[in-house]
């Protein structure tokens, strides 16, 4: 493999970093000619060797974040280890003093090897995802839902999952830093008392702070306190992907500020205008909304279930799973909206539809009109604020509210539309009002609107002060960097959708003195040095003064949220009463959307593995994002094409310049189904010039066209197809079926008529439980010479399976799955044990599509078992393959003679045995594989063995439900279910026994344990178009 | 340098020795070559060559035992690569040797006489190079060394005897230790007469020590006959069941394209085929290069040329065979893998191999071709490369798109796999020459049989 880094131009060379010109005689020298008593601080100021102190900081961390090849970058961790290792001996440092004694009083609760879950929440742009935190010995190391709490049920999303990579990312800021060199914590505290001296003097008056959005009451509390103190200060809001359409929406239609929340479990029909609400955490309360919606669609109890009609731009996942699914270009949902209002008496009128549109129009309201009261219009967060208003008015006139939808005061504290207030924060900057900047989380000079030019701004602050957990773009441009804790690492407290609240509790002390936000605002009320467990504590004491106050935090922090905290809902009615004008369209245009990354959100998970590796959940693509077209544009610009001739697993896409207002990115383009024509969806957080060594040189920055005019949909861009192309790492090549159906799926009217659908031939089909004989030898597998005791199996719900990719990034937290880089993904050896595959079904214009998890299916006859020559992989008497990495010499049969190819190899050492940061994150229960050793999904076998041996000691059976796998866990919508088959009460062999079940490749005799429950979706028999089956 | 070849007139055989040569004669010729202080020049210049191959082999294996096998182009789904592929077309062209000596002993072809010996060295050099496969081609082989041999152990672990590669260990060790001890055996009496020439002490101490004290007794000669008589029954079976047993490696497996129960027979002609086209590409250079064109006639050439033609005309039945039969099943998965061969994106390779394979094989239906060595050697290159394309779409195109269409996946070969392979060719044409240099490539005292002087009435 050769060392593509040679070719780096960014790489710097040993010469470059070794000045080497501080010679002992020239410091002599300079002394001797020193006039006077001389007093130098450091070495480099006497020298005057600026590089020489560059280098001391920095000799390896610069090499570190500047290194682009994915594989060398492994390599280069190994390194990067040693020299941490050689670093204290170079040092001619004592080494401090490390006793290794027992615990004098062991802490509460604490078994060595055992792990305890805490509760806590994190806290995402506005809103917060209740967690329970599974830690060993004080180390947290896989996350988990709150179940007790609404908001999650148990349920997380993939950020929440990957969030603890970031945790123990070794490329965190580690330093505080004064122009880039390294100060102590005290001389910052110095500079910043006497700054908030200065300012108090002025009232505050240059005063600003720039955060994202907060839902923390701890940090309103004390923000407020601050303007009290400082009434001239500013507190200004900027995340990339905000909720302004949402709040400039509520504006319109109840002139104020509201959150919609949303009851899916009511909802017989539902009809989402660009809405995304089935993809995850950018939608708040999605891990809840999946979940309800879904439960709408289990067809467990009679034939009913909910409708989805979706009319989207960009396609989604909620789109793939609706069952009418409108292709609109972005600017056409508002007149669409538009249209259903006016047809259900809403006093708007719609431009002009189409005959398809004005249909589909039609059938929606006689269906929204024969659910009054029981249906649900959802608007898309980045659909223009009219859709917003309208879907207000809509499902005001359908009688909705109160019943599907209702409205709680804003989560978000002190809500703001952020695009405004960046624009009144630059504004000012480049005024001259704006003398200290104290800038909290967030990368605003990477990604705040390019027309308003922040940097160029920013240069006239005169103090600039930054808190974050990552050196990033801004810090380049900052006086002051102070590492920011992590949320698991600090005190704090934040909202989730539905306004509970949620003491965020740390697992482990900031690993490199980073300070929390709370703490960053406490110079500023003169309680610098207060912790933030005290300042959370303090605002939590003001709020319940007459309670016993330790029994009222305790019983809040253990549950993981305050009760009856819940915001109440706010009886409001939709008023239109003037609409913007309905904006011209030009239908020869190209428009362009700005979506955040399905799996680096805005930019802010770009520097973790898990996440950059996580496949896209469309499109599949990993490690860079993609420009989506439509399938018919890239036909008539003449680019290759999607088709089934061609596999994908290494393709150079070609680049596409796109222009829009006047600025230009490169991007490379996807052909993706289902896109509108004459659109373009662009993903934003990639690109990032300044970031660890994950994240250094993937994808582009659409950033560099968004303005704030147009910041989530604009028209007009002009595309230039180059002769350049960039390599995609997909991992799956390949999206048609190919006739072998390995996703079953009926329509509701087929399902009703034929329950068996999903089976050719049902009489002849085993059941589990019963004597499957297929075979010409006897069957020695049996309940009663084998399989005594449990039996464990798992069934996949495929109809509520949303591609949200959460249960991939749970299993690699739980089962320490290696990232294996780019370059290994295009070679097809990514490591996830469960993949989620997609298919798309019919016209490329509007496909159906299907996603289907695809574990380990733990097959009773297993084809990987006879063929291994060392009995590497055998079976259990539960039922499991199990595979023994000890034993495993890496032929690589098994994986060959894996019908459903989930085996996983480690071609190369994939897992990081050095860099000492991520082996705390490890889960302790399960082995790091070494390089050669074949591995795959166990059905999560340390949870399983934990759980039988805490039935053996209590003397009973595991109890259903007792055992959950890792992607089970995490899945909102209960898609996986885990049990014993044996247990005929058992859940997972109720579902197994319904009709619905079936076996993949079941011709094979593989006798799969891991069986799926077939699709049914529910199309309008009124609606003869859209996505229903040919 | 011996007269060129002569093509005696139509209906009349070419003569298994050349006229004119007598015991003597034939004993210094072969001898000769050993014996000579002189190395020729080109022995010289190839030699070099393939050690520099081999050096590339041990470099490229090095690094693989310092990376692992991601260096490889192999990837999930194509678990096995360039290593299976050249692993089964070593133990192919192992397979020649041991037919020739064993198998036409028995039959009492005579003419194998001439190219036996070297056959059968090309043989345990082939089984050696394919030996290097399944080892390194493993994640852990520093484990793979030992742990897929039956050592007793106090965990009392053993392998899966259910595995076909445990069946492969034994297949292939045994092939190697029983072509082994045949070549060995059969060599005795020469090393005694190359010790009886040898000019110098040294070389009569080694090739003394060789003949392990051979002094041409008449029960010196009974118990020979006896142990070679028993060695070729042994072995004979043995040339079956090798390949069969490699067959089996993917004959067992479910994966369309391997999973087929004429796989067997079809590897055994498929080794022969590739084993009588290698023992061309050897003779004829090494006849012409040694002026050993009266010892390795036509006749030889010809009768490898027919049996290539026959093994070939099964090789191609069995083409048709596998094409048919995943018509005939109408299942989709079969239906699906003929349809990739055909028109996938691997198709060019097949239709090569059909053209390597079938095609240009045809030629030897010719006279003219089988009598003229250059056009018989190219043949012999064309069927080679033909018998590594078929390993090559048997494992990469029958994995490359098995059931599941969300995992298909492609193939790209790296560096690594071609210089290893290379490598091997390398390593191979070292061992032949130091072969060739060092002891006497033709059995000589079973050449003496071949002269008419030889017969004795009984």
């Amino acid at each position: 493999m050769s060392n593509k880094s040679d070719s780096s131009p960014n790489l710097i060379s040993a010469n470059q970093i070794k000045p080497a010109s501080l010679e002992l005689e020239a410091v002599r020298k300079k002394l001797a000619e020193a006039k006077g008593p001389k007093y130098w601080r450091t070495l480099e100021e006497l020298s005057d060797q600026k590089a020489f102190g560059e280098l001391l900081e920095r000799e390896f961390p610069r090499q570190a974040s500047e290194w682009v090849d994915p594989v060398s970058r492994r390599g280069f961790l190994k390194l990067a280890g040693a020299s941490m290792a050689l670093a204290g001996l170079a040092g001619c440092t004592r080494q401090p003093l490390e006793q290794i004694l027992p615990y004098v009083r062991q802490p509460e609760q604490l078994v060595p090897g055992k792990p305890i879950f805490y509760a806590t929440a994190m806290p995402f742009h506005g809103h917060a995802l209740p967690l329970l935190v599974e830690t060993h010995e004080f180390r947290p190391t896989k996350i988990e839902g709150n179940p007790l709490h609404a908001a999650s049920m148990g349920a997380t999303d993939l950020f929440a999952q990957a969030s603890i990579l970031n945790l123990y990312d070794p490329d965190r800021s580690t330093t505080l830093t004064h122009m880039g060199e390294l100060r102590p914590w005290g001389e910052f505290a110095m500079a910043l008392n006497s700054e908030v001296r200065a300012r108090k003097a002025l009232q505050g008056a240059g005063l600003r702070f720039l955060t994202g959005a907060v839902s923390s009451p701890a940090f309103g509390w004390q923000m407020k306190t601050v303007q009290q103190s400082f009434p001239q200060s500013k507190w200004h809001r900027w995340d990339p992907v905000n909720r302004d359409n949402m709040r400039a929406g509520s504006k319109l239609a109840f002139g104020g500020y509201y959150d919609p929340i949303y009851k899916f479990e009511n909802a017989a029909v539902v009809v989402s205008l660009d809405a995304d609400f089935l993809s995850g955490a950018w939608f708040p309360g999605f891990v809840r909304y999946a979940r309800d919606f879904m439960r709408g669609r289990k067809l467990e109890n009679g034939d009913q279930m909910n409708r989805l009609y979706v009319a989207e731009s960009s396609p989604s996942t909620t789109g793939a799973k609706a069952d009418h699914r409108l292709v609109l270009r972005p600017s056409e949902v508002e007149n669409i909206a538009r249209g259903l209002a006016a047809k259900l008496g809403v006093a708007v009128t719609a431009g002009h539809l189409s005959g398809d549109q004005q249909k589909w129009i039609d059938a929606l309201a006689a269906d929204l009109m024969e659910h009054k009261g029981k249906c649900l219009v959802v608007p898309g967060e980045f659909q223009s604020p009219a859709v917003h208003a309208l879907t207000h008015a809509i499902n005001g006139a359908l009688g909705n509210i109160g019943q599907t939808v209702s409205y709680i005061d804003p989560v978000e504290v002190d809500p703001v539309e952020h695009g405004q207030s960046i624009r009144e924060l630059i504004a000012d900057m480049n005024a001259g009002k704006v003398e200290t900047l104290i800038i909290i989380g967030g990368n605003p000079a990477y990604n705040t609107p390019v027309d308003l030019e922040f940097v160029k701004a920013l240069d006239k602050v005169k103090l600039r002060i930054q808190f974050s957990s990552y050196k990033n773009e801004t810090t380049d441009h900052m006086h002051w960097h102070v590492p920011e804790t992590h949320y698991l690492e600090a005190w704090s407290d934040a909202r989730s959708y539905d306004g509970t609240a949620t003491i965020i509790q740390p697992m482990i002390m900031p690993l490199y003195d980073g300070k929390s936000a709370h703490e960053a605002l406490s110079a500023f009320t003169d309680q610098l040095g207060t912790s933030s467990h005290e300042l959370v504590q303090t605002y939590w004491k003001s709020q319940h003064p007459t309670v016993d106050f330790e029994t009222w935090w305790r019983t809040a922090v253990h549950d993981g949220f305050v009760k009856d905290s819940a915001s109440p809902a706010r009886q409001v009615t939709p008023k239109i009463a003037a609409l913007p004008a309905l904006p011209a369209a030009d239908p020869g245009a190209i428009e362009v959307s700005f979506r955040p990354d399905p799996t680096i959100y805005d930019g802010a998970f770009i520097n973790n593995a898990w996440l950059q590796e996580t496949p896209k959940p469309l499109s599949r693509n990993t490690w860079d994002n993609v420009a989506m077209i439509s399938p018919a544009m890239a036909k008539a610009w003449g680019l290759y094409l999607l088709n089934d001739e061609n596999d994908h697993q290494s393709d150079a896409q070609r680049i596409l310049e796109v222009e829009f207002q006047g600025r230009k990115v490169e991007v490379p383009y996807w052909p993706q189904p289902g896109h509108p024509d004459n659109a373009i969806t662009l993903f934003l957080g990639y690109g990032q010039e300044k970031t660890g060594r994950v994240g250094a040189g993937t994808g582009y920055d659409a950033y560099k066209v968004r303005p704030s005019t147009a910041q989530y949909i604009g028209a007009g861009a002009i595309i230039t197809v180059t002769n350049r192309f960039w390599d995609i790492a997909v991992t799956q090549g390949h999206f048609s079926m190919e006739e072998r159906e390995p996703v079953k799926v009926a329509n509701l009217e087929e399902f009703i008529k034929n329950k068996n659908f999903a089976h050719e031939h049902p009489d002849e089909e085993p059941k589990d439980g019963g004597d499957r004989q297929e075979s010409l030898y006897p069957n020695f597998k049996t309940k009663e010479n084998f399989y005594q005791k449990y039996a464990w199996g798992m069934s996949i719900d495929l109809n509520s399976c949303v591609g949200c990719q959460a249960c991939a990034v749970a299993c690699q937290a739980e089962n320490n799955i290696s990232v294996v880089g780019k370059e290994q993904v295009q070679r097809g050896r990514e490591m996830q044990w469960i993949r989620i595959d997609s298919y798309y079904e019919g016209d490329p214009a509007n496909p159906s599509v299907y996603f289907q998890p695809v574990p380990c299916m733990q097959c009773e006859n297993a084809p990987c078992e006879p063929v291994c020559p060392v009995g590497a992989t055998v079976h259990s008497t539960e039922g499991l393959n199990d595979m023994v990495y000890n034993r495993c010499v890496g032929t690589r049969y098994c994986s060959n003679n894996c019908p459903y190819k989930v085996r996983r190899f480690n071609f190369f050492l994939f897992a990081d045995y050095d860099t000492p940061s991520l082996k705390l994150g490890r889960n302790p229960d399960v082995t790091v594989r070494s390089r050669g050793v074949m591995e795959k999904c166990t059905y999560c076998i340390q949870r399983i063995t934990a759980a039988r041996i805490a039935s053996e000691k209590e003397d009973r059976d595991v109890r259903d439900g007792e055992i959950k796998t890792a992607c089970q866990q995490v899945c909102p919508t209960e898609a996986i279910v885990f049990g014993d088959i044996n247990n005929p009460d058992s859940r997972v062999r109720k579902i197994k026994d319904g009709p619905r079940r079936y076996d993949l490749l079941a011709e094979l005799n593989t006798r799969p344990r891991t069986t799926y429950v077939a699709a049914v979706r529910n199309p309008n028999p009124k609606l003869a178009s859209g996505t229903e089956r040919a | 340098m011996a007269a060129p070849d002569i093509l005696p007139p139509k209906g009349v055989r070419p003569p298994i020795i050349g006229p004119g040569q007598t015991f003597g004669t034939i004993t210094d010729r072969i001898a000769g070559i050993v014996l000579t202080k002189h190395t020729p020049v080109f022995w010289v210049l190839v030699v070099a060559f393939a050690a520099a191959l081999f050096g590339m082999l041990q470099t490229a294996v090095a690094y693989l035992l310092f990376k692992g096998t991601g260096i490889w182009g192999i990837t999930i789904p194509i678990g096995w690569g360039f290593a299976i592929v050249n692993f089964v077309w070593w133990i192919g062209i192992g397979h020649a040797g041991t037919l020739i000596s064993a198998i036409l002993l028995l039959f009492k072809q005579t003419w194998r006489t001439s190219i036996n010996r070297f056959a059968e060295a090309m043989t345990i050099f082939a089984v050696m190079q394919a030996g290097l496969f399944p080892l390194i081609h493993t994640g852990r082989p520093w484990l793979a060394a030992y742990w897929l041999f039956p050592i007793p152990n106090t965990m009392g672990i053993w392998p899966q005897f259910r595995s076909p590669l445990i069946w492969d260990v034994f297949a292939v060790s045994t092939y190697f230790t029983v072509s082994f001890l045949f070549w060995g055996i059969g060599l005795i009496p020469d090393f005694a007469t190359l010790r009886d020439s040898a000019k110098t002490l040294v070389v009569r101490r080694i090739y003394g020590m060789l003949a392990m004290g051979w002094r041409g007794s008449a029960k010196h000669w009974n118990r020979y006959e006896t142990a070679y008589m028993l060695l070729a029954g042994l072995a004979t079976p043995l040339v079956l069941s090798v390949h069969s047993v490699v067959s089996l490696d993917f004959a067992v497996s479910v994966v369309p394209g391997w999973h087929t129960t004429f796989f067997p027979p079809y590897f055994v002609a498929g080794a022969i085929y590739s084993g009588f086209a290698m023992v061309l590409m050897l003779a004829i250079p090494f006849r012409y290069l040694y002026g050993m064109q009266d010892f390795i006639t036509l006749r030889h050439l010809q009768n490898s040329a027919k049996v290539m033609l026959a093994t070939g005309m099964i090789v191609a039945y069995a083409y048709g065979l596998e094409m048919f039969m995943g018509w005939y099943s109408q299942d989709k998965y079969e239906l699906a893998m003929v349809n990739n061969r055909l028109h996938g994106p691997y198709s060019f390779y097949y239709y090569m191999l059909i053209l390597c394979n079938i095609l240009i094989p045809q030629s030897l239906w010719l006279n003219s071709v089988r009598s003229t060595p250059w056009k018989l050697f190219l043949v012999a290159i064309v069927v080679n490369t033909g018998m590594w394309l078929e390993r090559f779409v048997i494992v990469v195109m029958s994995l490359q798109r098995d059931f599941i269409p969300s995992s298909w996946g492609m193939y790209w070969f790296t560096k690594w796999d071609m210089m290893i392979f290379i490598g091997t060719m390398g390593f191979f044409t070292l061992l032949f020459f130091i072969f060739i240099r060092l002891m006497p490539a033709i059995s000589i005292f079973e050449m003496r049989t071949l002269i008419p002087q030889a017969k004795v009435k009984e």
